[in-house]
């Protein structure tokens, strides 16, 4: 009985097959545009989680507070109001896991006839689990290169390709930085952009001593301008918030009501914060691109009603020989059906070679997920059953001896 | 035995804006089972009406009307659909085929909606198409056959779920007189298998095939031949 039907369903969609193209088409482009849309959505939204996976997870940053000369105010961080004692403390903190203290400053780097100019990040080793950082080559300075100043770099990928390019090793050579020679120990692991769009691989890492002694200078000894923290665990973060809070005002003596002289910034919130608005928007193309199938509903609808006028004769015929409303209900349904889940299926190939092209000419990530497939497989389904049942009823209900007569 | 068809004070009205309009008006009838019968009449005498409602396809105002004893007045929909599927087989003046499906298809329509396999379908199809002489002809469409040949598709889709009874709506209303002849010989032959035929004609010579005559006017059963036969007898 079914598969009468739907042969019956397939007979009649190739009785008018310019007709029922055209009423696939728009289907097919409903579909089509919901998987692209999803697809790009889906691609922003991961590029935007690796950029935080790579920033590291539950990240803090403690900055000293602003210096305020004669009225003049400078930024976070100038006021040296930080050092490295205030870092020592924060990793006894139980809602801490791990605490690095950071110098950081630009400078001209060279190795034989190349230079390139670069940031330089005076740190302490546990930055590297901070962070997330990895070596691709050679090893991580010790925390004995850090108590005795040792002239020791970690490079980016950016840095090596600029000032060694692809054929020599930089593991074991010696550059200057700032005229001061240092020995390469290790090479980072590529991280790509950062949330901002920064080179993350543009850097140098070297022991924070080192920094502070050969390089930057420093003003007031043992002070540092940030601290970078981590907590343990995603649902700590308040608390560790809250306890670097109180521990840093009582190491500095800042009394009830007075301003800090130091800001804690939570980067994981801020980088949440940027995943959220990339999700509204990913949801919001989706909304956007639903709207198109809904338009391909109706165009179903249309059509069918249109069908099932002309077919009026065809109808009181069947039920003659016995046909019961649901019989009729169901060959109408059916063909709606059908018509909805073959338009969907080219939609789904042409949404997933829309992907690929916008991937290839935009050089968007997009990315088509299994679920925004089966999402718009099912909407379309439903679609074409909702959108069918309305002229399929008509059929169904129509008078038999009307419809006989029916020219 | 019961008839097979049985009709008491059969009541029509047609709702019509100027109030209702009776089309007929206290219509008895049996109708034994074998039976050949021709009903007559001019337009707009309610043979058509009547015809539609022995059918099952439409139900009457008031009154009674016994199908192989079943009571059709107090039947639903679904119920009505299976009688006109399995009880009764129609023949049409226009032929009705579908013209996009084939002959077997056409002809094996009424056994999708029994329920039955593809298979068996198909065979029981191809048989009864053999059996009104178009055997060669299973795949063609009814565009590729001529009227009467159409018309010969139609009777084996009304035989091919064994009814008991046929109705035919001016079968030869579309034929030359030929044609016509073949056609009612084909009728002749399924009464003398013990089918029921019920058919409705204006032409005499039509009517002549049937073994009894009944003509309508006005919505009330003017003349019975079978009535004329026993009055006959009894004066």
């Amino acid at each position: 009985m079914f598969g009468a039907m739907l042969g019956e369903a397939w007979h009649a969609m190739g009785a008018n097959r310019m007709r029922t193209f055209l009423t696939m088409l728009g289907m097919m482009i409903g579909v089509g545009a919901v998987v692209l849309m999803m697809a790009i959505g889906e691609g922003a939204q991961q590029a935007i989680k690796k950029s935080i996976s790579s920033m590291g997870s539950n990240l803090f940053i403690v900055l000293s507070g602003s210096p305020n000369a004669g009225g003049a105010r400078a930024g976070s961080g100038n006021a040296l109001s930080l050092n490295v004692k205030d870092a020592d403390a924060i990793s006894e903190l139980d809602s801490i896991s791990g605490v690095a203290p950071v110098a950081m400053g630009s400078a001209q780097v060279i190795f034989a006839g190349n230079n390139w100019n670069t940031s330089v990040i005076g740190t302490v080793p546990s930055y590297m689990e901070i962070r997330d950082w990895t070596i691709n080559n050679g090893y991580v300075f010790s925390n004995s290169d850090v108590r005795s100043a040792t002239r020791v770099a970690l490079i980016g990928k950016t840095v090596a390709d600029n000032l060694f390019g692809d054929d020599i090793d930089p593991v074991g050579k010696t550059i200057r930085i700032k005229q001061s020679p240092f020995l390469i120990v290790g090479v980072l692991n590529s991280k790509g952009q950062s949330l901002d769009g920064r080179d993350q691989d543009d850097t140098i890492i070297v022991p924070l001593t080192t920094a502070q002694r050969k390089l930057f200078g420093n003003q007031v000894p043992g002070s540092v301008r940030m601290i970078m923290a981590q907590a343990p665990a995603d649902n700590l973060m308040q608390q560790a918030e809250d306890d670097m809070n109180n521990l840093l005002r009582q190491r500095h003596n800042i009394r009830e009501g007075s301003d800090n002289d130091f800001s804690v910034r939570n980067l994981t919130a801020i980088a949440n914060t940027a995943a959220e608005a990339t999700r509204t928007m990913a949801l919001l193309l989706g909304a956007i691109a639903s709207i198109s199938l809904l338009v391909g509903g109706i165009g179903i609808m249309n059509i069918m009603l249109v069908s099932v006028t002309e077919r009026t004769r065809e109808i009181g015929i069947r039920m003659a020989i016995g046909a019961r409303e649901r019989d009729i209900l169901l060959q109408f349904l059916l063909e709606a059906f059908v018509i909805s889940i073959v338009g969907c299926v080219i939609g789904i190939l042409i949404g997933v070679g829309g992907a690929a092209l916008v991937q290839n000419l935009a050089g968007t990530d997009t990315v088509v997920t299994s679920q925004s497939i089966s999402l718009a497989f099912v909407v379309a389904a439903s679609v074409g059953i909702f959108f069918g049942f309305y002229p399929a009823r008509k059929a169904a209900k129509l008078n038999p001896i009307e419809a006989l007569r029916y020219h | 035995m019961k008839p097979m068809i049985e009709v008491r004070h059969l009541y029509k009205d047609y709702q019509t804006a100027a109030g209702a309009f009776p089309v007929l008006k206290d219509v008895n009838l049996s109708i034994a089972h074998g039976e050949y019968v021709a009903i007559m009449g001019p337009s707009g005498s309610g043979k058509s009406t009547f015809m539609n409602i022995l059918g099952c396809l439409d139900k009457p105002t008031s009154g009674e009307y016994y199908l192989d004893s079943y009571a059709v007045a107090e039947l639903e929909n679904n119920a009505l659909a299976k009688l006109r599927n399995k009880t009764i087989g129609f023949v049409f003046q226009g032929f009705n085929l579908l013209a996009r499906s084939s002959l077997l298809d056409n002809v094996a329509l009424p056994l999708v909606y029994s329920g039955i396999d593809k298979h068996i379908r198909h065979e029981k199809a191809a048989q009864v198409l053999n059996k009104v002489g178009l055997g060669n002809y299973l795949n063609s469409r009814p565009s590729q056959i001529s009227g009467g040949q159409q018309q010969r598709v139609a009777i084996a889709r009304a035989l091919v779920n064994s009814p008991r009874l046929i109705l035919a709506d001016e079968p030869t209303g579309n034929l030359d007189s030929k044609t016509s002849e073949e056609i009612m010989a084909l009728f002749d032959a399924l009464n003398q298998e013990g089918i029921s035929i019920v058919l409705v004609t204006h032409e005499n010579d039509i009517a002549e095939h049937a073994k009894r005559q009944i003509r309508f006017r006005d919505g009330v059963i003017e003349h019975d031949s079978l009535h004329a036969v026993l009055a006959s007898e009894r004066s």
